[in-house]
């Protein structure tokens, strides 16, 4: 018996108010990108195509990149590390925090450190991490999960944030003004900030040539956490690479127009390296972690291509299916078009408990066109679903397909099926014991078939 | 995924009807072959033919859909362009085919892919028509549906432009154009519900407008787009964009 999807299931249990948060949010940022973008490219597609073949490049050359930016960021004064998996790079973090003392950290926001899930094992081990992105700090005041690349909550309504706050003691009273929910965020953190001992922090870009890091925010949040701090800690996806600065221009161009429809965010961090003799203040020390976790893996597949990929969200934006189910359907960090290509690839041998998330999608294409580095979303999520059904990966919904093939490949046959299928207008299909079927025609009239009809016309026409 | 860029030489096409006009559209093929003729094409339609393989394919079947397009690319065999009324049929022969055949090119597969046209492709870029002569006899406002397996080609700006020219149609603008409409094949029998909820927003934004009928140039999505209308209670004129043109013509 053919079931349901799990993403399909799960789309059905969230409430409306969650449907409209998650839809009317990524609706607006569709719409926003492609006003910003469009008003000031004629024609983005030539961008988003030497963007493509700029990551594509440097991914060719991952190896010699890595090395010629670890050679950079030494030569900075910055300390390297290489974590193949998630576990190696928390223990790696861990014991740099340890090493230097510390007790109490901010963290802005990283989907890197969401990947390994780096915030409940930095607390399990004592060490207290408070999140400085507005978004991801009423997450965790929530103890819920990020449920979009750029807008974590996107999820959730004001008045739910309002509430949270009054809740956690954050507010005395309610108040679901945006404005006045910023502020008392604002000041609840400050004192935060210079209560810690280090920041960690993601990367949007590292440049192989200068060893130049490159932080794009919003809220200057990363920015504040790090200068009172002697120590920042950087986490890194090995494919965070580009080979030169200059490269940077084509980036920052497509980055903030694709994510949230600003020609640029708010802040754009240029990091150096630790603090020089002549800066005032900043981290002493510095460490860059970069993490493999799986990426080889993807680069050596067939969808390497996902790799390619900036963490803008505007594939999740633009996707229906997002949009219904929202991302936390995915059932893992990554949701929407780019999850249901990363997500299964990175869990590597377990590929088949996500092997589901591919098949989320009509394969209408949205995804691709808005990507600004151009990655076949829709090819690949085919690509996968061949892989699940070469390796036997058992799906609950999958429609057998090779009566279809012997049917297709048998031209009489087909023909007689055809005419036959005109039965089905005399027949109460709708009570027949196919429970897809069923539930097909419980929301769709199925027209009338004609099955055979234009072959007969052809046949019998006389030729105008 | 563009179209073709050799110009059609000859006078001659072959038809590929598409399964759902097969089984339930056989006047869509029909204007087809009438349109086509009228514009001095003889047009053949092998009979061999089923359908392109794409059910299998988008399952993730490539074993099951290879066999079905092998079969499609012996059926449409030569030089003769391949006109399709269907832009996801002609999406699926010209690079669906090739996605799954990347790692053993099949020259047939790669033939067929470099001869297919969505018909109105065809009929703007491959013949160079680019106004139609036709009439609505009273005027008829047309939501166009482009259909997602036209993205990245130059069928919805054939579409609009043709239509537009026609006397006394307009075509009208609705919300999230870009949208699916929910339908994407077996997607719609294994995600009933995203793919209802889906339909039924795209409805939303279309009807809002007032239109006096629906017209995409995918029988499927209209299939999908109509059949939730009727069961919706507010059901819609459809038709095929090569419907218009040829009773536009006729009238």
């Amino acid at each position: 018996m053919i079931g349901n999807q799990l993403i399909d299931l799960y789309a059905r249990t969230i409430s409306d108010e969650k449907q409209h948060s998650v839809s009317d949010g990524a609706a607006a940022g569709t719409e926003k990108r492609y006003q910003v973008l469009h008003k000031d490219y004629q024609n983005p597609d030539v961008l988003r195509k030497l963007a493509a073949s700029i990551k594509d490049h440097t991914l060719h050359h991952l190896g010699d990149y890595l090395a010629k930016a670890e050679k950079a960021l030494v030569s900075r004064g910055v300390k390297v590390h290489f974590a193949s998996t998630g576990d190696d790079a928390k223990q790696t973090i861990l014991s740099i925090l340890q090493g230097h003392g510390v007790t109490s950290l901010t963290k802005s926001k990283s989907m890197a450190a969401e990947e390994i899930h780096l915030n409940p094992f930095l607390i399990e081990n004592g060490i207290e991490c408070l999140e400085s992105d507005l978004g991801e700090f009423i997450i965790q005041l929530d103890d819920d999960i990020p449920s979009h690349i750029v807008k974590p909550i996107i999820h959730k309504n004001r008045r739910e944030i309002a509430k949270t706050f009054q809740r956690e003691g954050i507010a005395a009273d309610y108040n679901d003004d945006p404005e006045t929910i910023t502020r008392r965020a604002r000041a609840y953190l400050r004192e935060k900030y210079f209560k810690a001992q280090a920041g960690i922090t993601g990367a949007n870009f590292v440049c192989a040539d200068t060893g130049r890091m490159l932080l794009a925010t919003n809220e200057g949040n990363s920015r504040f956490g790090m200068a009172p701090v002697p120590l920042h800690i950087a986490l890194v996806g090995i494919e965070k690479i580009i080979p030169r600065e200059k490269d940077l221009s084509v980036f920052l161009n497509l980055l903030g127009r694709s994510a949230t429809g600003q020609q640029l965010t708010v802040y754009t961090e240029f990091i150096n390296g630790p603090r020089s003799a002549n800066q005032p203040d900043g981290p002493e020390h510095m460490h860059v972690v970069f993490m493999d976790n799986g990426r080889t893996d993807v680069l050596a597949s067939n969808c390497r291509e996902i790799l390619r990929c900036i963490r803008c969200g505007a594939c999740q934006n633009v996707c229906p299916v997002y949009r219904q189910a929202s991302g936390h359907a995915y059932r893992s960090t990554y949701g929407g078009p780019v999850g249901a290509v990363l997500t299964p690839l990175l869990f590597g041998d377990r590929f088949p408990e996500l092997a589901d998330l591919p098949k989320a999608s009509s394969l209408c294409g949205a995804c691709n066109e808005v990507c600004p580095v151009d990655i076949p979303i829709p090819d690949l999520l085919l690509r996968l679903r061949d892989k699940a059904h070469r390796e036997h990966v058992h799906s609950p919904a999958a429609i057998p397909m090779s009566p279809f093939a012997i049917l297709a490949t048998s031209p009489s046959l087909w023909r007689t099926a055809m005419t036959m299928s005109k039965a089905m207008n005399h027949l109460p299909i709708q009570v027949a014991p196919i429970k897809p079927l069923q539930d097909w025609l419980g929301q769709r009239t199925l027209p009338e078939s004609h099955g055979g009809d234009f072959r007969k016309w052809y046949k019998t026409r006389k030729k105008g | 995924m563009t179209h073709p860029t050799a110009r059609p030489l000859g006078k001659r096409v072959l038809l590929m009807g598409t399964c759902l006009c097969d089984a339930f559209y056989d006047d869509v093929a029909r204007a087809t072959v009438e349109v086509l003729e009228h514009l001095g094409y003889s047009v053949d339609y092998p009979e061999d033919q089923t359908c392109c393989g794409q059910p299998a394919f988008n399952s993730g079947e490539w074993s099951a859909s290879r066999k079905v397009a092998k079969h499609a690319a012996e059926v449409f065999a030569g030089d003769l362009p391949v006109i399709v009324p269907s832009g996801s049929c002609a999406a699926m022969n010209r690079h669906g085919n090739l996605l799954q055949h990347e790692e053993n090119p099949d020259p047939a597969i790669t033939s067929l892919a470099n001869r297919t046209w969505e018909v109105i492709d065809f009929i703007f870029n491959g013949i160079g028509i680019k106004s139609w002569p036709g009439r609505f006899e009273k005027p008829t406002r047309i939501a166009f549906h482009r259909s997602c397996h036209s993205r990245g080609t130059h069928t919805g700006e054939a579409v609009r432009t043709l239509l537009a020219s026609i006397e006394n149609a307009e075509v009208i603008p609705f919300g999230q154009q870009e949208q699916c409409c929910g339908f994407g094949g077996t997607f719609s029998v294994t995600f009933p519900h995203i793919s209802g909820q889906m339909g039924t927003l795209k409805l939303d934004h279309i009807l809002d407008t007032n239109p006096d009928m629906l017209c995409g140039i995918d029988m499927s999505c209209l299939m999908h787009l109509s059949g939730l209308a009727i069961n919706q209670g507010r059901p819609i004129p459809h038709k095929h964009t090569i419907q218009i043109l040829r009773d536009t013509l006729l009238s």
